[in-house]
């Protein structure tokens, strides 16, 4: 019953999750805001004073921090364009009944409990190796010259590995969303005159859209922050420096807190871009 | 044009066989009514006849020509789901176009065929609405428009009016009745509702674990049912069925009497029993009558003022005329 007096006492209970959620998303954004109006580096003089909007302008006009966008940009497409479209393919050959299924199934999410820094690894150096690699097998078998991956083909083998991790996310979501398919509409469509791949056109993606831009949406907010697949891979060389990992190296490497303060900020305004464009097409969804 | 002929069509999931060998001739313009309770195959055989399962053995043969192994979409044939199966992020004008939009008429055909089935059936103010902003009648009316645009051979109905409610039911019954009319169309319609098949069938197909147990006019099935299941299962309320005794004396094993031919009376009769419940539909009143010592309970079908009360006494009297005979095969005896 949700009296005057029974919402006060809700308030009350919810007040210490609440107060400590805020310290925990406060503190840091002040302190990140805080710091990239300053010129700070620690190991050469530490605090050196205000400089303004110095820091916003050094970052942008940096001539890393377009090639860093690029980069997140092609990672991000990238790993959406392949976790989405395998993920459907997958989806739908799983929906078919066969023996083993379940098996199959947690076999599929597997690679979504591996940690980012150990799949980063065990792809860096059980297959991508020049030299010892599962895949330079595979082309010496051919006759073929074993790629260097990782510096020759930087790009592509990390969208590879990070869209190996989030396969079976997109591929979890979608067989949910194929499941919850009324088989009586294909079976009208089929009786309509439609091929299966018209079936699958007019019937089976517009049924998943909406699951497609759940998807999307979950896989940008944490892609744009991936980080521990090109620290153990490339280190950020061969033109795989992301915005995340520019600051990063701005921080800790050029140790200039300020200035990567001032790329964190920026980070935080795209992040939100991104999730206001993204929930309104969710929104705009949902309503439907 | 829609004669269909199944010739010993059986059909077998894994080992069991749901339909065995079965012959049954659907003639040009004939409304069949497949009716029987739930499992007994019904649905199976008009998805047969669609094309959605294939038959394991016989032949099907539609308009003459053998259709067994066409896929559904050729044989020329419509089908209206009992979930009616709309496509929900399509407008009701795309979902009766759809069947046309996959044969590739031009749009100017697609366009007159569309405003004239929503004409027909009502749905012109409704032609831009998505199926989710529509009633469970008007869904179900779009599903018969996305049927009736094709043309087909034969309309396949797989219990197109069990969500519907009571009153809408009544009123989709009719309509389908006058679409019938209208069309003079084939159509197959199954049902597990004996009300439903006796009203709109030309001819009724009962079936129990996937063999006929009858065929015929639903007044052939009332009059003359073939059998225990098919007297029991047309007729509402049902069929009362009397064994022993009583039976021995007609000579037979069981012998069924309606509810609506036995007479009451509160002084003399053939049988007598005791009221127990009695339910008052304005119209007519059912008595269930106890303690009769001929069965459990008979039900009596009485004028809507008779006014007998639980614990009456009262006598009944059946019409001769109308007396089904049984034999202990549970087969009516001429």
């Amino acid at each position: 019953m949700a009296t005057q007096h029974s919402r006060s006492v809700a308030r009350l209970m919810m007040a210490p999750a609440v107060v400590l959620l805020l310290g925990w998303m406060l503190v840091p954004l002040t302190m990140t805001l805080y710091f990239s109006f300053k010129k700070y580096l620690p190991l050469r003089g530490g605090d050196l004073g205000w400089v303004g909007f110095d820091n916003y302008i050094r970052f942008v006009s940096s001539s890393s921090f377009w090639p860093a966008v690029q980069a997140t940009l092609v990672i991000v497409i990238g790993v959406l364009a392949i976790t989405v479209i395998l993920g459907i393919l997958l989806a739908m050959l799983l929906d078919q009944p066969m023996w083993g299924q379940g098996v199959v199934r947690i076999l599929v999410i597997a690679p979504f409990f591996v940690m980012p820094t150990v799949s980063a690894l065990v792809w860096k150096n059980m297959f991508m190796d020049p030299v010892n690699g599962l895949l330079a097998h595979l082309w010496r078998f051919f006759g073929a010259e074993p790629v260097s991956w990782l510096s020759e083909a930087s790009m592509t083998s990390i969208v590879m590995i990070v869209s190996w991790q989030w396969l079976p996310f997109a591929t979890l979501i979608l067989l949910t969303a194929i499941q919850s398919l009324d088989s009586e509409q294909l079976e009208a469509a089929e009786m309509d005159g439609a091929p299966p791949l018209k079936r699958f056109y007019h019937i089976i993606l517009p049924h998943l859209s909406r699951a497609i831009t759940i998807v999307i949406l979950i896989q940008t907010i944490f892609l744009l922050s991936i980080f521990a697949e090109i620290f153990v891979t490339t280190g950020g060389a061969f033109g795989t420096r992301t915005l995340t990992y520019l600051i990063f190296q701005r921080v800790l490497e050029s140790q200039n807190v300020g200035l990567g303060s001032a790329g964190g900020v920026y980070a935080i305004i795209l992040a939100n871009i991104v999730a206001v464009f993204l929930m309104r097409i969710v929104g705009k969804n949902l309503d439907a | 044009m829609g004669r269909i002929q199944l010739k010993s069509v059986t059909k077998s999931f894994g080992d069991v066989q749901v339909i065995p060998p079965l012959d049954l001739t659907i003639e040009d313009g004939e409304f069949t009514v497949f009716v029987g309770p739930s499992g007994c195959g019904k649905s199976t055989l008009l998805r047969l006849i669609a094309g959605l399962e294939d038959i394991t053995s016989g032949s099907i043969d539609i308009d003459g020509a053998d259709a067994t192994n066409v896929p559904p979409a050729k044989r020329g044939l419509a089908m209206v789901f009992q979930s009616y199966a709309l496509y929900p992020h399509m407008s009701v004008r795309k979902n009766i176009a759809f069947p046309l939009r996959m044969a590739k008429l031009d749009q100017a055909e697609i366009d007159k065929r569309v405003e004239g089935a929503a004409q027909v059936l009502n749905l012109t103010d409704y032609l831009d609405r998505r199926p989710g902003q529509l009633s469970g009648g008007q869904r179900q009316r779009v599903a018969i428009g996305r049927a009736i645009v094709r043309e087909p051979a034969a309309f396949l109905f797989d219990e197109p009016l069990s969500n519907l409610d009571a009153a809408l039911r009544v009123g989709m019954r009719l309509e389908i009745s006058e679409l019938h009319e209208r069309l003079a169309t084939t159509m197959i319609y199954v049902t597990h509702d004996q009300v439903e098949a006796m009203t709109m069938a030309d001819k009724i197909v009962v079936l129990q674990a996937g063999v006929i147990e009858q065929v015929g006019s639903p007044l052939d099935l009332y009059r003359t049912p073939r059998n225990l299941f098919v007297a029991g299962f047309i007729g509402s309320p049902k069929m009362n069925f009397i064994e022993g005794e009583e039976a021995a004396k007609h000579g037979a094993h069981t012998i069924g009497i309606r509810p609506e031919h036995i007479a009451v009376s509160e002084s003399d009769g053939t049988w007598s029993g005791v009221v127990g419940v009695s339910e008052h539909l304005g119209s007519d009143t059912f008595f269930h009558i106890h303690e009769t010592g001929l069965a459990e309970t008979i039900t009596v079908r009485a004028d809507g003022e008779v006014g007998f009360r639980h614990g009456d006494h009262i006598y009944l009297t059946p019409r001769a005329d109308v007396l089904h005979r049984f034999d202990a095969q549970g087969l009516r005896i001429e």
